[in-house]
């Protein structure tokens, strides 16, 4: 059975339901009785809510209710929390302003529900939302960083004067400035991370279902972590115990970090089900998705680098302006602070960094992490600094930085991370032989006889993943624990269940936790079922995010599974009057080493359940459990190398070739993993060429939809060279690291100094669109 | 969307009686326009009236001199044709580039032109080739046609019947496409007549719709060559600017999608 | 209200249903074929696609009375019984597929490619073609590998019909 164990490409499980279109996703599932909400949100960026007229539109067809923000108020229902507390370089703590489910009397994001319509059906409930009459108070507003840390700016919240939510820092001034003072040349870059849309293809929904008997509440959401929304919404929000709350998240259609946050819409949907004595649903559209769906990124900052003059780092300073949008989500304060500037260091030996990172609040749609989560922004900006200090130091920029690989491990950065293992001469050299470095001379000279503008650009990435040491995550301010839980439960027959806290929404756990099993057993990977998503199910769990599922979720399941194991060859060694250490597990059958004796897996469970005949003293059953609290994060890291063309006369790119050489550690499904690398690719080319979330100066957004988003289509993108090396995680049993954002965060500046390496221009903004481009070569602003 | 009365008349003269009897009626042919503003609830027509299972508006004829086109065949019918690929391939290449496949399939000539979005594509090839717009009521010249953003010669209620494209020497069409709708950034359609006149429409690029660019076809009448426009400047005033072309990029696409019209047309 | 009669999925199915109703309301409300999906609201992603008469529209822009009297085919009515598409079990087979919410209508509309080109199919086409669909998840390395394996194995299927 070693064709479906760990290392094996096994096709998925889960994808027949899907290629046949019985996936079940939250708007897939009708129940009796079921209700319809549509939101009343306002069209303006910053105002005032003078009043809420209903009547009109309660007297529409179909019209159940309309219910405002005030009552929310009124039945203390609490506002949205931002679960990870970040404090000021000055020591005082994070300045939030509060923001409820419903506006009761500011709004401040052009899209935020001031009102939610509950009808007999969908239509009737969106045509009565435009009868409800809102009277606004218009004000100015703060579309974006620079416009809200000016003086006189118009003020978001009471609580953060200055729209200034925190003004953190990390690392040593004074080693840098000292630093600094002794170098033999200093590199600088000024950029920005642009704001994306997570844009996931399956838009939110929420189903709420109050069972009046049982006083319960069931929430279907689109969800990557069932159970912390149900922690929020009860620990928090007021809407119900823990205990009379069961949420479920069925297949969900993507989530990029999108689906971690809870979003008042579901809020609002369980709070209306009470009221309404009937299941609630809300679906949102791709409209509303691009006005609520937390977005990603949107960082300006300043970089300076010193070098020696064996052009060795010294020492790196980073000032960077991080936009929250107009309210604090659920993880916000972490991706800027924790999540990016402890990556900073790179893959470099940097003796010290100093970063300071002021988080500002403007009226937009609130930001929090999108794959990669603050990984994506240390990594470009280094990346960008990197190639341009290669440039202006002229020297080869694979060199520069082979120069300055960190090469022992572990390693502790000035930024507190302490990275396991890696190597990152080994990546980088398998990008290099991939795309024929030694080549590109040659191939860029050809291209110039074509009249085209070739470039070649870098990016060596390292991030951390599979957050993270809970007692490390809890002192850095988190409200959660970050590990994982697990249940394993033989069935009488044989078969297995794996019970999983992490939540597969495209991963294919499915697919790759029962490959485990079946490395572990020996029995075909169509005799486990995993089961996830379902908090009734389900003992806890932390969910999907941080590429945490293999190293954290999968080692859980490991941990179970060794209980399982071991109890079972106590069972095995019983019936077969052998010593429990001569017993091995192959092939489904359990050995006594060096004989012929064995008995099959169904056989060991059938006793356990039948407990006629168990060793002394016990317990029937076969079904064990395990949390895992990982020890450190994990350190994916790699090479990307992007060569391209530029069409002059227009400024449009075309891939000539990207190649990516990553380290994920040990790799359970290749081919999945594969995927996982694909699909981050295209995001951080997204990001890189195509995708920004733009908003005018009064903050109207001015990209709402896939008219003027570019999502990536697969015209745009090239088909991937991806390859291998690997060191294997010291950090937990399996050796893994993660693989799930690695794309993200690594692709853009390769793209990015690819497109100024081809056009002798190293002043060039994301998105790189054909425009920007074209202004870059010819000069012209 | 809001709610409508949905008709399907099954001729010309049905339709037009119903349009009248309609409050705030609108016709509708593959859909592909009003659809999607109806779903927004930009638009809430009375009733809509679906003249794409009408016979008469639906194919199209190549003769000697003239490519006509009846006003319910779909992008991929004109795209798919032998006979207008060998008449005026450009308008075959236009047709295979609007939207996407599946777009192309319910879209139609009819729709298109009688939108008059600024960023279209059939219009490019209407106002360049000089094409005869039929309605139920009358025949309308192309150059008398395009009325500005989304609006036409066309009176409330009348309905295009066929488009009517001559056949010219020498024609072509490139399109730098808006990256996320993939609409026209700029498209610009080139024509030789066979009387040696030359016609060249920019669409995506102007403020005012649809635009004939005059510095190019006189240089293009005194060379037909790629190499005429070299020294050709567009000027940006007028040209629309957005985050994903300014003015001056759209001049300079006018100019540079022209010479590669030229180029294909050969 | 009106009465709609059509048939799907070889079924004639008939509904009384408003006439602002799209193909894809009454697909997934009324006829409970929830494979078909809407990831958008400007008739762009494509994860609405089915084949109406054999070709691949985006049935969130079809109003119901439009497909009045038409065949219509989805997701759940390409495969044999339990004999899936060549085309399904290509994007199963090559990974094209990740979270599964665009697949319904990647592979309606890739089955309409290749019912187009036949084995005319290169990468570059593919994408070309793939314009008019959404996919989040895969970049489309591996639904670009499904299409074109796809392809292979319809023209094996055809000449053995």
């Amino acid at each position: 059975m070693g064709v479906e164990g760990i290392g094996a490409s096994v096709v998925r499980k889960e994808d027949r339901r899907f290629i046949t279109g019985r996936g079940r996703y939250v708007d897939d599932i009708k129940l009796a009785g079921m209700t319809y909400a549509h939101f009343v949100r306002s069209p303006h960026a910053h105002a005032k809510v003078r009043n809420i007229d209903s009547s009109e539109a309660m007297k529409m067809p179909g019209v159940i209710g309309v219910h405002t923000g005030k009552e929310l108020v009124e039945d203390k229902i609490g506002n949205l929390i931002c679960g990870w507390a970040v404090s000021s370089k000055d020591g005082t703590p994070m300045k939030m302003g509060a923001w409820p489910a419903m506006a009761p009397e500011t709004v401040r994001f052009v899209g935020q529900a001031v009102a939610v319509v509950i009808a007999e059906t969908k239509n009737q409930a969106r045509d009565a939302a435009e009868a409800v009459v809102v009277d606004y108070e218009e004000l100015p507003a703060a579309a974006d960083i620079r416009a809200a840390i000016k003086p006189g700016a118009p003020q978001l919240h009471p609580e953060a004067p200055g729209n200034v939510v925190y003004d953190w820092a990390l690392g040593d001034e004074a080693a840098v400035k000292d630093a600094f003072s002794k170098a033999a040349n200093v590199v600088s870059l000024e950029l920005t991370n642009n704001r994306l849309v997570p844009n996931a293809m399956e838009p939110r929904a929420a189903i709420a279902d109050y069972d009046e008997a049982e006083e319960h509440f069931t929430l279907y959401t689109t969800s990557q972590n069932p159970h912390v929304a149900r922690l929020v919404l009860s620990a928090f929000y007021n809407i119900a115990q823990e205990h009379k709350l069961r949420v479920v998240a069925p297949d969900v259609g993507g989530g990029f970090g999108s689906k971690i946050f809870i979003y008042p819409e579901e809020m609002v949907a369980l709070w209306a089900s009470k009221k309404v004595r009937r299941p609630v649903k809300w679906t949102g559209d791709r409209s509303e998705a691009f006005l609520t769906d937390a977005h990603g990124r949107d960082h300006i900052s300043k970089a300076e680098m010193a070098f020696d003059k064996d052009n060795k780092i010294l020492a790196l300073r980073v000032k960077t302006h991080a936009n929250f949008g107009a309210y604090m989500s659920l993880f916000s304060s972490s991706v800027p602070t924790y999540l990016y500037a402890t990556l900073l260091s790179g893959q470099y030996n940097i003796p010290a960094i100093y970063a300071e990172v002021m988080g500002v609040y403007t009226n937009t749609t609130p930001v929090d992490a999108y794959r990669g989560a603050g990984r994506p922004e240390a990594s470009f900006l280094l990346e960008r600094l990197m190639e341009t200090a290669a440039r202006q130091l002229k020297v080869d920029p694979a060199e520069l930085r082979r120069k300055n690989f960190i090469t022992s491990f572990p390693h502790q950065t000035p930024v507190i991370m302490a990275y396991d293992i890696g190597d990152f001469g080994a990546s980088l050299d398998a990008a290099l032989k991939a795309i024929d470095y030694a080549g590109f001379p040659a191939r860029k000279e050809n291209a110039r006889k074509e009249g085209k503008l070739r470039g070649i650009g870098f990016s060596c990435y390292i991030e951390a993943c599979g957050i993270a040491p809970s007692k490390a995550v809890g002192s850095l301010g988190a409200g959660v624990g970050l590990w994982e839980s697990a249940e394993v439960r033989v069935n009488p027959v044989g078969t297995i269940e794996i019970l999983t806290g992490s939540h597969s929404h495209g991963q294919g756990h499915e697919t790759t936790f029962a490959q485990l099993v079946a490395e572990r057993l020996g029995i075909p990977i169509s005799q486990v079922s995993i089961v996830h998503g379902d908090t009734d199910k389900v003992q806890f769990g932390m969910g999907t995010y941080g590429s945490r599922s293999a190293a954290v979720g999968l080692t859980a399941i490991l941990k179970a599974m060794e209980k399982v194991e071991s109890k079972a060859k106590k069972i095995a060694a019983h019936q077969l009057e052998a010593s429990e250490d001569d017993i091995v597990i192959e092939n489904g059958e359990f050995k006594v080493t060096g004989t012929d004796k064995a008995i099959a897996l169904p056989m060991v469970a059938l006793a356990a359940y039948t407990a006629h005949n168990l060793p002394d003293g016990m317990e029937p059953g076969l079904k064990e459990g395990a949390f895992y609290d990982p020890t450190n994060f994990t350190f994916p890291a790699g090479a990307y190398i992007c060569e391209l063309e530029v069409d002059s006369a227009t400024g449009k790119t075309s891939f000539v070739n990207f190649v990516a050489a990553d380290d994920f550690g040990r790799l359970i499904n290749p081919m999945i993993v594969e995927g996982q690398v694909h699909g981050g690719l295209a995001q951080g080319i997204g990001q890189a060429l195509l995708e920004g979330a733009v908003y005018d100066v009064n903050g109207q957004p001015v990209t709402a939809s896939f008219m003027d988003y570019t999502m990536p289509r697969a015209d745009d993108l090239p088909s991937f060279k991806l390859s291998h090396t690997t060191t294997l995680c010291p950090g937990n049993p399996l050796g893994v690291k993660g693989c799930g954002e690695a794309g993200a965060i690594g692709a853009s500046a390769a793209v990015i100094n690819a497109i100024t390496d081809a056009i002798g221009n190293n002043k060039l903004e994301m998105p790189a669109t054909s425009d920007r481009v074209w202004h870059a070569i010819h000069g012209s602003a | 969307m809001y709610a409508t009365t949905y008709h399907r008349p099954s001729s010309v003269d049905e339709a037009a009686a119903l349009f009248t009897k309609g409050s705030e009626a609108k016709y509708l042919a593959g859909g592909h326009t009003l659809i999607p503003v109806m779903k927004q609830r930009l638009a809430s027509p009375s009733d809509v009236i679906d003249l794409g299972k009408i016979k008469d508006l639906i194919g199209l004829e190549v003769s000697a001199d003239t490519v006509t086109i009846k006003t319910a065949t779909t992008h991929h019918d004109v795209a798919a044709s032998g006979p207008v690929q060998r008449a005026i391939p450009a308008l075959a290449h236009l047709a295979s580039m609007i939207g996407d496949p599946a777009v192309r399939y319910r879209g139609t000539i009819g729709g298109s032109i009688a939108n008059n979005d600024p960023a279209a594509d059939y219009p490019a090839a209407v106002l360049a080739l000089g094409a005869t717009i039929r309605t139920n009521k009358r025949s309308i010249a192309a150059d008398d046609f395009f009325k500005g953003l989304f609006s036409t010669a066309l009176a409330d209620g009348e309905i295009i019947t066929q488009v009517a494209f001559p056949i010219p020497a020498k024609a072509g069409y490139s399109k730098f496409p808006h990256p996320a709708s993939r609409f026209a950034l700029t498209g610009v359609f080139v024509v030789k007549t066979k009387s040696g006149d030359v016609r060249v429409a920019a669409t995506g690029a102007s403020q005012n719709g649809v635009m004939r660019i005059a510095a190019i076809e006189a240089a293009l009448k005194a060379n037909w060559s790629p190499g005429a426009l070299d020294s050709v400047t567009i000027p940006d005033k007028g040209l629309m600017s957005d985050i994903h072309g300014s003015s001056d990029y759209r001049a300079n696409l006018i100019k540079v999608m022209a010479q590669r019209a030229v180029a294909a047309a050969g | 209200m009106s009465t709609v009669k059509l048939t799907v999925n070889g079924k004639a199915v008939s509904a009384d249903v408003e006439d602002r109703t799209l193909l894809v309301n009454l697909l997934r409300d009324h006829l409970n074929l929830t494979g078909t999906h809407v990831g958008c609201d400007t008739s762009q992603c494509g994860a609405c696609v089915v084949h109406i008469d054999g070709r691949a529209v985006k049935s969130c822009t079809v109003l119901v009375g439009q497909a009045d009297g038409s065949n219509v085919t989805t997701i759940e009515g390409i495969s044999k019984g339990d004999e899936l598409h060549p085309m399904q079990a290509a994007f199963r087979d090559n990974h094209g597929l990740q979270c599964g919410y665009c697949t319904p209508g990647m592979i309606m509309s890739a089955i309409d490619i290749v019912n187009r080109y036949g084995g005319k199919l290169d990468e570059d086409t593919v994408r070309h073609e793939l314009e008019g669909n959404i996919c989040r998840c895969t970049g489309y390395h591996n639904i670009v590998k499904s299409v074109l394996d796809a392809a292979g194995r319809m023209r094996v299927s055809q000449a053995a019909e």
